[in-house]
């Protein structure tokens, strides 16, 4: 792969022509900055997020494109920020394109306080939320689990939670596919993927996962925000997580599933992580609803954990859980069944993102009604010193990107590399010295998650604002993080 | 003998090495608890047992590694000792016997680190060199 490959198609897309065995071209959104940083890991070696881009181009049934949002970055067999469309009929289902942590994802809470109220309380305020929210290595939830209730949680997901006074009714509606995508079968969930997950409900887990509390920074829409019930500093709260061992187990398992299942169809894949079956295949079918399965487990386990984020607000502000509604919540790592237009023709296809948001402009039926005017909320999230920012879906994404968008900063350093550059105690107190309160169940996972290891967010949300695959609404600001 | 934790964008690799085959497997799974605790400080009280099975041998290393964060996970423990027996081609498949010995998780105690999730295939390799046997791949945190 060398640099003439990529050729700049307009002013935010970077294009990545046929070349070999691919079968639809590559496109990357992006601009220069992050191009030197694609281009600088393409130097280090052959595993990159271009050779992975170009991977992904070659497998069957992929329309239009094989995507890159600008906050790829190398990943398991695809890229993290790519998002593949399949029909369904020649398509397939591909292992890489939802990944290990199955619908990893974000889920943002509002409040009536503003910064001024949390002066003084801060950290009263971080210490019950490191108290009350489970995270870090080996740290088990506050609810058990027997199998039969695991499976509840697999085929109902938030409701599961709402349902067992973990989470407020109104919340469902303000969820991807309401909290529960229909489908799910806990039967192609292995035993083992079950057994992970009985002490895990409402757990946080380690790496880059975290409940962070921020403030609103600034507006740039006033009318999305509105509509969203932000405005200046509002504090609002932002859980990042997804299906914990449950996820991966299941990814682990069809894994093997897919690859011996190959041969039969006549598949061969350049990477064993793009292991995959035609979707209307047996063995599609049953890791489609395994993966469905696996979304609803995360759905669960963050409305658990928004549940858990609002009792210590209940108590240090004295506050009702009713007084502070869901923004929304969304996906991350998902395989799902999408009505798009390709070649003027609406189809449905089955939408594969890894490290993507769904962006689903105006009147999409997909949109909650109190957002359909505007566009769904898209919940970009930052590092823990830097920004988040809250976007809107945009016709523009149902156009270029079968509504999707970036879903973080995406890192620049590995974990070992930040290791070597900065301590957790050094990150703590440089961010304390910014009004920033880390409250964190290791300090190597602290520096792991500097800042630093990761590309600028203002640059990456650039990108997509201008391209218009989502637009910004407004930009938060950390003040409290709790990390695993 | 020897493990150590390798460099990738955004996870950690882990890599073992020893004489035959079976040590690099057992220092790559000491490498892997290293990014999760202080393996230094953990007492190989109880010990656990499991076979693990897979189509290749590269294949196999995962799977092993996948098995030791299932008992992590459902046991709630980790483990500092292991040891890799048996481990050969057999018909249709690699097999080996595994025992891992460690203790309850003790997050006071153990230095608690990065959580992995999952052993994957990236930069997956089970190789012989002049000096004996290398095996490694990335771990999802």
């Amino acid at each position: 792969m060398s640099r003439s490959e990529l050729r700049q198609a307009s002013e935010w897309v970077w294009e990545l022509p046929m070349s070999g065995q691919m079968r639809v071209p590559g496109r990357v959104y992006a601009n220069p900055y992050i191009v030197g940083h694609v281009l600088d890991e393409v130097k280090k070696g052959e595993w990159n997020p271009l050779t992975q881009l170009k991977n992904v181009a070659c497998l069957p049934g992929l329309q239009k494109y094989a995507l890159a949002l600008p906050d790829l970055h190398v990943g398991y067999g695809a890229c993290i920020g790519s998002v593949g469309a399949m029909d369904l009929q020649e398509g397939v289902i591909v292992f890489g394109l939802v990944g290990y942590d199955i619908n990893c994802g974000l889920q943002t809470f509002v409040t009536p306080l503003t910064r001024k109220d949390v002066k003084g309380k801060e950290e009263r305020l971080a210490e019950e939320l490191y108290r009350v929210v489970p995270a870090g290595l080996g740290i088990g939830g506050k609810v058990r689990l027997d199998k039969d209730r695991v499976d509840e949680v697999l085929e109902r997901g938030a409701h599961y939670a709402v349902e067992n006074g973990l989470g407020l009714k109104e919340d469902l509606e303000l969820m991807e596919e309401k909290g529960c995508i229909r489908g799910a079968n806990a039967a192609n969930v292995s035993p083992e993927a079950k057994a992970r997950f009985e002490k895990q409900l409402g757990t946080l887990g380690s790496g880059n996962h975290y409940c962070e509390v921020q403030y609103v920074e600034q507006i740039y829409d006033e009318e999305a925000a509105k509509a969203f019930g932000l405005f200046r500093d509002q504090l609002i709260v932002s859980i990042h997580c997804g299906s914990r061992g449950l996820g991966h187990q299941v990814g682990s398992d069809y894994l093997k599933v897919l690859e011996k299942a190959m041969p039969g169809y006549g598949l061969t894949v350049p990477d064993r992580e793009l292991a995959c079956a035609p979707i209307q295949s047996e063995e599609g079918q049953r890791y489609l609803s395994a993966v469905y399965a696996g979304i609803n487990c995360a759905f669960a386990n963050r409305e658990v954990l928004t549940h858990l984020a609002r009792t210590c607000f209940e108590k240090t502000f004295e506050l009702k859980a009713e007084e502070m509604p869901m923004l929304y919540g969304v996906a991350h790592n998902t395989a799902k069944l999408e009505r798009h237009r390709v070649d003027g023709r609406e189809k449905e296809l089955l939408v594969q993102r890894k490290g993507a948001t769904r962006s689903f402009g105006p009147g999409r039926e997909e949109v909650p009604e109190k957002y359909r005017k505007v566009g769904q909320p898209v919940i970009i999230g930052g590092t823990m010193g830097t920004a988040s920012y809250i976007l809107k879906g945009t016709r523009t994404a149902m156009e270029e990107t079968f509504g999707s968008t970036v879903h973080g900063a995406g890192r620049t350093m590995s974990r070992v590399g930040a290791l070597k550059q900065w301590t957790g105690k050094g990150v703590v107190d440089e961010l304390a010295r910014r009004g920033i309160i880390i409250k964190g169940h290791g300090l190597k996972g602290i520096a792991e998650e500097a800042p630093g290891a990761y590309k600028d967010i203002d640059q990456v949300i650039d990108v997509v604002h201008h391209a218009g695959i989502s637009s910004k609404v407004a930009r938060v600001r950390p003040l409290i993080c709790v990390k695993g | 003998m020897s493990y150590e934790l390798f460099e990738h964008r955004a996870d950690i690799g882990v890599r073992g090495k020893g004489k035959t085959c079976e040590q690099a497997f057992e220092e790559c799974a000491k490498a892997m608890f290293s990014a999760m605790v202080d393996v230094e400080r953990v007492a190989p009280k109880k010990k656990v047992q499991f076979d693990a099975h897979a189509s290749d041998l590269e294949a196999l290393l995962p799977e092993f590694l996948n098995n030791l964060l299932y008992v992590r996970d459902v046991q709630g423990m980790v483990f500092s000792r292991f040891e890799v027996k048996d481990l050969r081609q057999g018909p249709g498949q690699w097999g080996l016997k595994a025992s891992a010995w460690g203790e309850k998780f003790d997050p006071n105690r153990h230095e608690p680190k990065t959580e992995v999730k999952a052993a994957t295939f990236y930069q997956l390799s089970v190789r012989k060199t002049p000096q004996g046997f290398v095996a490694e791949c990335v771990v999802d945190v």
